[in-house]
């Protein structure tokens, strides 16, 4: 018997044909649920997203039915950066001192233990922070609040603490996006080429030198990468903001006061909530919808660069 | 969702930084650990409600068996009905009683939130809603299946409860509550305070506000209080007017929940705020007297709450507010909550369920309401309400 022919046009193959379909099948179907999500959203937001103050008002009054979204999104902002500045140096630190530093033996339970906290779930952080958290910390933030009381620009960031506050929620969500921040950049750090790094030694470089010579550069756009992708789990989560953020449509300087984030809000008043206030709630799923498809798009582009110059230079 | 788009945008990256995809792996394998987890929970929570729905139908047979007899049990159905949270505990008690009496009938109660019972009613998801709050006349076109009646259930105090050291007593009048919750007067011993307290010891400390942080029937109805007794329909002084959530001062705190409220107040010395009064009781929190409509101080009761839906005003629908009602006894801020149901029923074993229903809910159903802490409906008000059955259309 002859061998079989191998068809490489592949149009005769019904096995190639049935998996090729259901590929580009999965591959639409995403899309199109992508594109039914927003359709249907921005369909019901559009009476809160066409009222006219939606994107001019901080005000958000349920009785008067004027919703603005600017102290939500505010605060959605605000959080997510105290976030980013609490977790990125700490999470960039475990992945240099686990790849970099750390002796063999350690690598493992830090690695392990630093990816067990992305398995809590968010509610547990959420009630941590308001029964153990918010009370415990109202002494700190007193004493930072009475040291930059003299001090023009910090006195206004510090202000009149409050336990449930923007900074709380900042802090909460720290703990959350660490595990993802640390992972990425642990993996990013760890394609910095063996060659350049034992180069810049064997020049008499001391680690920290070479660190800062060879691996920051090499991975810097992956590093970036990492941080914008902790930014939107940041300014998405729900739960843990809802409990500790303190409820409070307001914007201000004050990183101690109160304030709200666009998930808490839907969250907490969307069982309660009927016509043009059940839109504006939608509106307000749309805005962060579209925010962290900017924050991931961005992420995804800066990686990719990155990627594209780091192939370049080796 | 948000999760799983976090996961893939991660397996995205980590498939571009690391062919290998070691991490990618070990991140499954913490997906499916948390999917464990969280199924591990939903798996005990579901085990823990029906637990207690079977113990409270074995503690409520013997009541039910009496009654039994009168009538003959009704033939399958299922009712699901969602909307307020408000009287939910009261509901399950009376279904778990209901299907102690009538075994073929399945009634379930979703909770979500009172606007979220009349969204599903409208769309026609569930049979039945529970509410807070009248529907408004513009929205009522929205209902896919018509006409809809109004049936009060039962009334339920809300308590003005605080945490001021050496306090045991506090009198509080609604244009004192107004400039409390509105943070005009900040601390407890101020002067005006002091003036409806004749003789108390109040502490020279700021007085902390808290209020909800979710939209809530119970805020709906305490600023609705506030709002008839000393806002746009009184003098004024109020001036946050009404609603599931209203523009409280930013120097104010805020919980989750009665229960978070309930925990807020009993852990925050020098707080003031408001619960239902199952949740205040449970805590263990000090309520406020409050002056009524008479010019009387009265404490929180369940007497205080049927006093109040007997002196309320009630309209034709058997639609009312039970807050800053008339007459002596009466508790100024008092809570209703009604079931709405369609008028003509589509179904003949559905139809008969719902008013088998609101028929145990106006027998022994008030019976039971007192036992958890809900105030049964005053003898004027049910007769209605058991009139108004008459008009449901069934289907023959």
């Amino acid at each position: 018997m002859a061998h079989p022919v191998l068809d490489l046009t592949g149009r005769r193959n019904r096995g190639e044909a049935a998996f090729g379909g259901l590929a580009r099948f999965a591959g639409i179907l995403v899309l199109i649920v992508l594109s039914l999500i927003a359709l249907v959203m921005t369909t019901r937001a559009w009476p809160a997203l066409t009222s006219g103050n939606f994107f001019t008002t901080k005000r958000w009054s349920v009785p008067d039915e004027v919703f603005g979204s600017l102290a939500f999104v505010f605060g959605t902002i605000v959080s997510a950066t105290v976030a980013i500045c609490l977790a990125v140096p700490i999470s960039i630190g475990i992945a240099l001192f686990v790849t970099q530093v750390s002796p063999g033996w350690l690598k493992k339970p830090i690695v392990y233990s630093v990816d067990l906290l992305a398995t809590v779930p968010s509610v547990v952080f959420g009630f941590w922070g308001i029964s153990v958290l918010a009370p415990k910390i109202m002494g700190f933030y007193e004493s930072v609040h009475d040291l930059t009381s003299g001090i023009p620009g910090l006195r206004s960031l510090f202000g009149q603490p409050n336990g449930r506050s923007m900074f709380t929620a900042g802090i909460i969500l720290a703990i959350m996006i660490t595990p993802i921040v640390s992972s990425l950049s642990r993996e990013v750090i760890s394609t910095c080429p063996q060659g350049d790094r034992e180069g810049a030694l064997a020049l008499g470089a001391t680690r920290w030198e070479m660190i800062r010579a060879v691996v920051i550069p090499h991975s810097s756009g992956g590093l970036v990468g990492a941080v914008m992708l902790g930014l939107g789990r940041a300014m998405g989560e729900t739960i843990a903001a809802t409990l500790v953020i303190g409820s409070s449509a307001q914007i201000t300087a004050n990183l101690f006061g109160a304030g709200n984030s666009m998930p808490a809000v839907i969250a907490s008043e969307w069982g309660e909530a009927l016509g043009q206030h059940r839109s504006a709630l939608t509106a307000l799923a749309v805005t962060l919808f579209a925010l962290t498809i900017i924050v991931n798009v961005l992420a995804t582009s800066i990686v990719s660069r990155s990627r594209r110059r780091a192939q370049g230079t080796i | 969702m948000l999760l799983g788009g976090h996961l893939t945008s991660i397996s995205s990256l980590l498939e571009r930084t690391n062919p290998t995809g070691v991490i990618l792996r070990s991140y499954r394998r913490y997906l499916s650990m948390t999917t464990a987890l969280i199924l591990g929970v939903s798996t005990v929570g579901c085990g823990g409600g029906d637990s207690t729905d079977s113990n409270s139908a074995a503690t409520t047979v013997g009541g039910a068996a009496t009654t039994a007899a009168k009538t003959a049990e009704l033939a399958a159905a299922t009712l699901n009905g969602s909307g307020a949270t408000f009287p939910k505990a009261f509901y399950e008690e009376a279904v778990a009683a209901f299907k102690a009496k009538n075994k073929a009938v399945t009634i379930n109660y979703g909770g979500g939130g009172s606007g979220k019972g009349r969204t599903d009613l409208a769309s026609q998801v569930v049979d039945w809603a529970g509410s807070d709050a009248i529907v408004k006349e513009a929205d009522k076109t929205s209902y896919k299946g018509g006409a809809f009646l109004y049936f009060p259930t039962v009334v339920a105090p809300i308590n003005v409860v605080f945490n001021a050291p050496g306090v045991d007593k506090l009198n509080l009048s609604p244009t004192l509550i107004a400039k409390i919750f509105q943070v005009e007067i900040t601390k407890w011993n101020d002067p005006a305070i002091l003036a409806e307290n004749a003789g108390a010891k109040l502490p020279d400390s700021p007085i902390v506000v808290a209020h909800r942080s979710d939209g809530s029937g119970t805020t709906e109805n305490f600023t609705k209080f506030l709002d008839s007794a000393v806002g746009s329909k009184g003098d004024g002084t109020w001036k946050l007017k009404s609603g599931s959530t209203v523009e409280w001062a930013s120097s104010t705190q805020a919980a989750e929940g009665n229960g978070g409220l309930s925990k807020f107040v009993k852990d925050t010395v020098g707080s003031i705020s408001y619960v239902d009064f199952s949740d205040a009781k449970v805590a263990g929190l000090k309520a406020a007297s409050i002056k009524n409509q008479a010019g009387k101080y009265i404490a929180p009761s369940l007497e205080g709450a049927s006093a109040a839906a007997d002196g309320a005003e009630i309209a034709a629908d058997l639609t009312y507010f039970a807050g800053w009602a008339k007459g002596d006894a009466a508790y100024p801020i008092a809570a209703q909550t009604w079931i709405l149901v369609y008028k003509s029923q589509t179904d003949k074993a559905k139809g008969k369920a719902i008013k088998g229903f609101l028929e145990y809910m106006y027998g022994d159903g008030q019976k039971l309401a007192k036992e958890i802490d809900f105030a049964p409906l005053s003898p004027s008000l049910l007769a209605k309400a058991q009139a108004q059955l008459a008009m449901i259309e069934i289907p023959a």
